[in-house]
């Protein structure tokens, strides 16, 4: 708390609006001393009149001083404003912490209550409450602190209600402490930072309130106010147009300082609970950290020229920190996927796999950015290319199968239009033609109702179905390459093993390259005919698989093929490894 | 869909009884002698007493009450204690009037606070810091200081809008215009700036999205992908937020038609409510609860169209 006060004190809009708010409330208190003139004493002979040496900023439509009556004026509107805040605090922080502590029938009675008082704008209720209350602003302020208290409430109810089965709270109520005194310690401490931000709104939405109702001359008249103030200058705008001003500025600076420092605190908060958001991606891929060791490579079969689909030489992947410094996560990292094979790219979480598929596809996350290499398919280098043309050429030349099939599909789409729309796109089919051929692919990729499955939203469909749609859409196109990140790790072991023999028999009916990122050398095993071993950012070892497999000899390459089951049932000719993705949970780093 | 829709008409139903209900009693509770306010102080303690059982108020309030619910029901609101005009008819013309600023008031804040929140959340940088200090601003002047400056400027300074009355749409279309264009914008303000906020933040949450990065693996164009999935997606809170700003509209027009001297509900209000006028504050208050209740009902159809999982729950 004594931090965030502190650090308030070193933002430069907090530090502008609260000097500006003090100096309000400062001449508020002094306003009689102020105050050059009785504010209402009426000056019959001098209405309207423009500042001047004696009446600095001129005289009112009855003759009254402007100056001395804004300096008044600010004593009532700080007094409601006071006034709003405390019923509405009092009220929805006492039913908040009831509400959320006990739960139950406070509950029950706080929502209801919320949802009656915000079902008519404060306003209506307003002027419905002054037909009975008389002209008075503190009663009709009275009012609008019962009507904002929801607000209060909510923020409270929420911060305890998720406090309350903490464990430290559990903890003190073992140790015998009392409710109040929980309440107080524990709870209280948790919703003050957030209460403190809606008061300083709450504020500023009350100075406008009843600088309105005055406005609309519903106040007492005999009270200056900046609302009466401003009607009367409204009254006179064409004879003396200065008089709306200061009124005018009175209430907006006011209400302008008040959001401004309730911005001020919000953003401290926040950043106090620790820097924005950090990106998964980023957190995943640690900074390069190895010292560069040259690569092993395998013996591999003579190339024969031309038949390189991309060619990835000498990348490097970084994020910008906030410090203006590049944080490596991915460095030098050269590879080849030739036409109609499939290259495996095997590393534990944070190795780097990921990030190298992403900037093949141009799709880093943002703040990350290719630092340095090439990225060669089909004779263009992709890290050239413009926006434009790298668009062109995703879903059409390169597609990408994901790894969490659920959060990958547009939830708001059916399956079907999702898988129209590049196809419309990249073929320019007919609505009819298009749809014709996303059933052929649902039927081709194993669905067993694809009419169904095409007009079912993301959320109808099973987590293995999705990820056979996602793949449906990734080949719709005809590919020339396919990128496959993690394609099997987030579904049931059982479905694993069938979407891998699918994305097998695709890539060979299809003569697809196919980049696979995999954390688990079972897959390697079932689906690759190269492999590249990542580790903190650069490719260690790589090779044919049969190379690899038999005589693996990195170190990081051996401890992976450790972490596989030693008991797991081998298949095919590969000695020593688990067969498909089924039994190769093992290897999750 | 339809038991979703009687479900909400039903809770609809039992919100506006409530609030009339409320109403009722507390204007009955504290009214102090209402005979002899409308009669006046020269009026005989006689004639006072013969206008308050004239009137029923000398009967039960619960009573009272039922009446006015039965009759409400069949479509009479009871007639004004001043002017003797039936409710129903005070309010009905002028209701026309303060939904044509508020719905218009809600188009123009929807379209220009999706522009401003997709442009911050897509754009970022300073356009994003911009829009941010803009919502700041928007959020905390009040409607009425911008109307005051708008009729400063364009009604009295240039003389392009009128500064203040009313045209009929039906009328006279141009005239209309030239007459709702100020308040329109007044109001807008506020609400512009609360869901241009909503906007933006959702925008920014569901660009970062898995679903996004497949959709652009995909080769679809960055503008396809920003308007027709992030936006429907970003979509739904937007339109709550909206809705909100919505019930802030309806109480912002009371303010804005005094300034513009717009013969709306607001002006119907001031007048009824500092007279004390129950029967008519009543009928203002029940067509205020009714608007709401439709406009929550009419968001939730379309909550519904936006999110697939809100239709089928």
């Amino acid at each position: 708390m004594t931090s965030l006060r502190r650090r308030l004190l070193r933002n430069p809009t907090g530090i502008g609006s609260l000097v500006f708010l003090v100096v309000v409330v400062l001449s508020a208190v002094f306003a009689p001393l102020l105050a050059p003139h009785d504010p209402n004493t009426a000056n019959a002979y001098d209405t309207l009149s423009g500042p001047s040496g004696k009446y600095w900023l001129g005289n009112d439509g009855s003759g009254h001083d402007v100056l001395s009556r804004l300096l008044f004026a600010t004593r009532l509107s700080v007094t409601l404003t006071a006034e709003t805040l405390v019923i509405a605090a009092v009220l929805g922080i006492v039913l908040g912490l009831l509400a959320g502590y006990y739960g139950k029938i406070f509950e029950a009675v706080g929502t209801a209550a919320t949802s009656l008082l915000q079902a008519l704008p404060a306003i209506v209720v307003l002027l419905a409450a002054k037909s009975v209350l008389g002209p008075s602003d503190f009663a009709a302020m009275a009012v609008f602190g019962v009507l904002i208290a929801p607000a209060f409430y909510r923020v409270v109810y929420s911060a305890v209600s998720a406090v309350r089965g903490e464990l430290y709270v559990d903890a003190a109520r073992v140790s015998g402490l009392s409710d109040p005194r929980i309440i107080g310690r524990h709870v209280l401490t948790v919703v003050r930072a957030p209460a403190i931000v809606l008061a300083a709104n709450i504020a500023g939405i009350s100075v406008a309130i009843s600088a309105g109702l005055d406005f609309l001359g519903l106040g007492d008249p005999s009270i200056p106010s900046w609302g009466g103030m401003l009607n009367d200058g409204f009254t006179n705008i064409f004879t003396q147009p200065l008089l709306v001003l200061w009124p005018s500025l009175a209430i907006g600076l006011t209400c302008v300082a008040f959001a401004l420092l309730g911005n001020a605190l919000r953003d401290e908060l926040e950043r106090a609970d620790g820097a924005p958001k950090r990106r998964r991606r980023v957190k995943q891929a640690a900074t390069v950290a190895v010292a560069p060791a040259a690569v092993i490579a395998h013996d591999d079969a003579p190339e024969e020229p031309g038949t390189d689909l991309l060619v990835v030489q000498h990348l490097s992947v970084g994020y910008g920190t906030p410090d203006g410094s590049v944080k490596t996560v991915v460095e030098d990292v050269t590879l080849t996927v030739r036409r109609g094979e499939v290259h495996g790219l095997i590393g534990e979480s944070g190795s780097g796999k990921t990030q190298t598929a992403f900037s093949i596809l141009r799709l880093l996350p943002s703040g990350g950015r290719i630092v340095g290499g090439s990225i060669t398919f089909e004779g263009k280098d992709l890290a050239g290319l413009s926006a434009k043309e790298m668009t062109a050429l995703r879903g059409k030349k390169i597609a990408y199968v994901p790894q969490e099939p659920m959060s990958n599909l547009d939830p708001s789409f059916t399956v079907g239009s999702q898988l129209v729309e590049p196809m419309r796109i990249h073929l320019g089919l007919s609505k009819s033609d298009a749809k014709a051929r996303a059933l052929d692919l649902l039927a081709r990729v194993g669905i067993p109702n694809p009419g169904r499955t095409y007009a079912a939203y993301p959320h109808e469909v099973s987590g293995g179905m999705a990820q056979r749609v996602l793949i449906a859409g990734a080949i719709s196109c005809d590919p020339e390459l396919l990128i496959a990140d993690e394609p099997t790790t987030a579904l049931d072991v059982t479905v694993q093993a069938e979407v891998l023999d699918l994305l097998r028999d695709l890539q060979r009916e299809r003569r697809m390259g196919v980049l696979l990122v995999t954390h688990n050398f079972g897959v390697v095993a079932d689906l690759c005919d190269r492999v590249s071993v990542m580790q903190s950012g650069r490719i260690v070892e790589t090779g044919p698989v049969r190379a690899i497999f038999a005589e693996p000899r990195h170190e990081y390459t051996r401890s992976l093929f450790d972490a596989i089951l030693p008991d797991a049932e081998a298949r095919g000719a590969l000695p020593g490894v688990t067969s498909s993705g089924t039994l190769g949970e093992g290897v999750t780093a | 869909m339809p038991r979703f829709v009687l479900r909400r008409l039903a809770s609809g139903v039992v919100l506006i009884v409530v609030i009339t209900a409320a109403t009722f009693f507390l204007l009955h509770a504290s009214g102090g002698n209402i005979a002899r306010r409308i009669l006046g102080q020269e009026a005989t303690e006689d004639t006072v007493v013969q206008k308050t059982h004239e009137l029923g108020l000398d009967r039960p309030v619960l009573t009272q009450f039922r009446e006015w619910l039965s009759s409400a029901i069949h479509g009479d609101l009871g007639a004004s204690w001043f002017t003797s005009q039936p409710v129903s008819e005070a309010i009905s013309s002028r209701l026309q009037v303060t939904l044509e600023l508020v719905i218009g008031a809600t188009i123009v804040s929807g379209i220009v606070a999706v522009a401003l929140g997709v442009l911050a959340a897509t754009r970022r940088g300073w356009i994003d810091r911009f829009v941010q200090f803009l919502a700041v601003l928007g959020f905390a002047i009040p409607n009425f200081l911008v109307a005051l400056a708008l009729v400063t400027v364009f009604a009295i300074h240039f003389k392009i809008f009128k500064p203040t009355g009313y045209t009929g749409l039906e009328e006279d279309p141009a005239g209309w215009l030239s007459t709702v264009t100020l308040p329109i914008i007044a109001l807008s303000v506020g609400s512009i700036a609360g869901v241009a906020q909503q906007i933006r933040g959702s925008m920014i949450d569901a660009l970062d999205r898995d679903y996004v990065r497949t959709l652009r693996s995909r080769g679809l164009p960055e503008s396809r992908i920003v308007y027709k999935h992030v936006l429907r997606n970003a979509g739904g809170p937007g339109l709550a937020m909206l809705a909100v700003q919505f019930v802030g509209l309806l109480g912002g027009a009371v303010i804005i038609e005094q300034i513009f001297a717009i013969p709306g509900l607001g002006q119907v209000s001031v007048g009824a409510t500092s007279q004390g006028d129950v029967p008519l504050v009543m009928g203002l208050v029940l067509a205020t609860a009714i608007v709401v209740v439709t406009i929550n009902l009419v968001v939730d159809l379309l909550q519904g169209y936006l999110n697939p999982k809100v239709r089928l729950s």
